[in-house]
């Protein structure tokens, strides 16, 4: 098990590096970090060339993709083209927000997923079932920001009409009120809600695709015909063994998830991942967007690794070597 | 003699009359996997339903001239913001300016439907040609394209589309057809990969051997005796893309990364209401064009997939 670990650990290594290094040409193509400045008219010549040559402008990309390299190791990823600032503080601060709102909505989507999943396909062609598989079809079509919008114009909506605050539509906090107060449910419901309606459409017909695949199994005619209970049955016999597949499903869509849902949080602007990752591409900050960018990667294979894992942990049949 | 009950035949009645020697006999016995594919796909009812959706949408948008009520750029002054209305002929309501927002939505759907039909056939085709060549021959080939198939996985769809559509299309957007391709970019990958999984079985069949035996080349036992077995999923894939993409370029010009401005499109068009909240109709209307194309595009799917599926013979009542 841990050579097995140890050889995906290192056979990533390759992949990230070969994939950074296309990112890291293709963003630097893509625009001038230096264009805001360039537009200044107060700005002269010297401070151009005296930036250029500070941050390596000048070279060829591949040096330039040298001294990023260096500087993700002995800097954390260095300092933001456009602000000077550090961008290692920047990204654990949005990281900590994304990871509120998509702990809390994938908790919510995996609960009511699986519940839904399971008595529609205990009760399968009952309306219930229909119901919610016309439900989550619909959730599995709408596109994220269409839905986050749809949530976004209620609420403003209500606020206008009757000056009722239910759910703030965008930011993280009331100016002056505490961090972690209702304030802040408030301002994170919004996301959250659009984040589990998306998640809970595809949690709920993937359990209900395993559960009728489990229910249907040698295994279970024989637990029936041994005179079990119903109730033992499905939890002890069908549950178990559909909650395989989406325990992988959901380790890799939260793996996905961190890399902050770009849509989501842009329409709610909440200081996540994605609210960064978007406005640093506006101002072709290279370096903010590949740490950026190598943050969400990292999560994404590990996540990948964790689901491979479990499958392995959960079904034993499966062997790692 | 006794007439012999009619034989069901695949759930045909065979006649009374069924018999090898017959004209009528041997026709039931030539009926191809396609026309058993055809005729239960006539018979999946929520494949016609979104067939019959995507003919009247996407019709809309083809005959986007004659069938939008204006020009997505007329300006209509006195009804500047208004909302959906019978009165004036503006069904979807007016924007900012003004332009009938009815009209601006079946340009949009011509944009997106255009780019989400070249998406798919683009994809298609590439991806069906490289893994049948990674698939065919194994080897270097086949190492090389999965390596590249491994890291446009790897990399965050998304993200990178963005990163990529700001380096070729500038920040400000892109023409239709840079969007298409970096869109048939990515979306060839899962094609490829399908058609290799499917190759790599193929090549070992017997009827694969004896078309080598009797001297066809390559190139005509990829495509003229394994590609016919592979189009099934490629179909299917294809036609799952199209709403894929479709969605996709929706949230490329939505954060301003997609088509550019003077072109409508239907992201375009609900990022550009996401300005009017109390307009609802600006974000509504076209989100929810969107929704049926995609709710109909995954029926017609659907429903390939169960008529394309060699394995099934039962014909859909």
């Amino acid at each position: 098990m841990l050579t097995y670990i140890a050889r995906r650990i290192l056979y990533s290594i390759p992949v990230l590096v070969v994939s950074s290094f296309i990112c890291f040409t293709f963003v630097s193509l893509a625009g001038d970090p230096l264009g805001d400045l360039r537009a200044n008219p107060r700005t002269t010549g010297g401070i151009i060339t005296h930036l250029q040559h500070v941050y390596h402008l000048d070279r060829s990309i591949p040096v330039r993709y040298g001294y990023w390299l260096k500087d993700v190791f002995t800097h954390k990823f260095g300092v933001s083209l456009n602000t000077s600032q550090p961008i290692w503080p920047d990204i654990t601060r949005a990281m900590g927000h994304t990871v509120q709102v998509i702990l809390i909505a994938q908790l919510i989507a995996l609960v009511l997923g699986v519940a839904v999943g399971i008595f529609s396909a205990i009760r399968q062609y009952s309306i219930f079932d229909y119901t919610f598989t016309t439900v989550s079809f619909l959730g599995y079509a709408m596109p994220t920001f269409w839905l986050a919008l749809l949530l976004q114009i209620l609420f403003v909506d209500i606020y206008l009409k009757w000056h009722v605050r239910i759910f703030y539509t965008s930011g993280l906090n009331t100016h002056g009120s505490a961090t972690w107060s209702l304030d802040r449910l408030q301002h994170i419901a919004l996301p959250v809600a659009t984040l589990s309606i998306v998640s809970f459409a595809l949690y709920s017909r993937f359990m209900r695709a395993s559960m009728l695949d489990a229910i249907n199994t040698d295994y279970v005619r024989t637990a029936r015909a041994k005179g079990l209970p119903e109730r033992v049955v499905i939890m002890r016999h069908v549950f178990r063994n559909a909650l395989i597949p989406i325990v992988t499903v959901s380790a890799l869509q939260f793996g996905f998830l961190l890399g902050g849902a770009v849509v989501t949080e842009t329409i709610f602007t909440l200081d996540g991942m994605g609210y960064y990752f978007i406005q640093k591409l506006g101002q072709s900050d290279v370096y903010a967007i590949m740490g950026y960018l190598m943050v969400v990667a990292v999560s994404i294979v590990l996540f990948n690794l964790i689901a491979d894992i479990l499958y392995g942990f959960l079904d034993p049949r499966i062997r790692y070597d | 003699m006794t007439e012999p009950a009619p034989a069901l035949v695949d759930g045909i009645p065979a006649t009374a009359s069924f018999d090898v020697t017959s004209a009528e006999g041997l026709e039931l016995e030539a009926r191809s996997q396609w026309s058993y594919a055809r005729q239960r796909f006539l018979r999946h009812r929520l494949a016609m339903i979104g067939l019959f959706g995507l003919l009247v949408v996407f019709g809309a948008g083809a005959f986007a001239p004659w069938v939008a009520p204006y020009t997505f750029d007329q300006i209509d002054l006195l009804n500047v913001l208004h909302p959906p209305t019978m009165a004036a002929h503006h069904f979807f309501g007016t924007d900012e300016i003004g332009r009938d927002y009815l009209s601006r939505t079946i340009y949009g759907i011509r944009t997106s439907e255009q780019v989400g039909l070249a998406v798919a056939v683009i994809a298609s085709l590439f991806g069906l040609f490289v893994g049948a060549v990674a698939g065919f021959y194994r080897g270097w080939i086949d190492n090389a394209i999965m390596r590249i198939t491994d890291l446009v996985l790897t990399l965050p769809v998304l993200v990178t589309l963005l990163t990529v559509s700001a380096l070729l299309a500038g920040s400000g957007g892109g023409g239709q057809w840079t969007i298409t391709f970096i869109l048939a970019g990515f979306f060839w990958t899962p094609i490829a990969r399908v058609v290799r999984g499917v190759f790599l079985s193929l090549r070992e069949k017997e009827y694969v051997e004896a078309a080598r035996a009797v001297g066809a080349g390559d190139l005509r036992i990829m495509f003229r005796h394994m590609l016919p077995n592979t189009l099934g999923p490629v179909v299917v894939n294809g036609t799952l893309a199209v709403a894929d993409a479709i969605i996709t370029e929706a949230f490329l010009s939505f954060l301003g990364f997609g088509i550019k401005p003077p072109t409508p499109s239907i992201g375009s068009l609900v990022a550009g209401g996401q300005q009017f909240p109390q307009k609802w109709w600006l974000t509504v209307l076209p989100g929810l064009v969107l929704v049926v194309i995609v709710v109909c595009v995954n029926f017609v799917g659907d429903g390939l997939r169960d008529a394309l599926d060699p394995q099934q013979r039962r014909v859909r009542a």
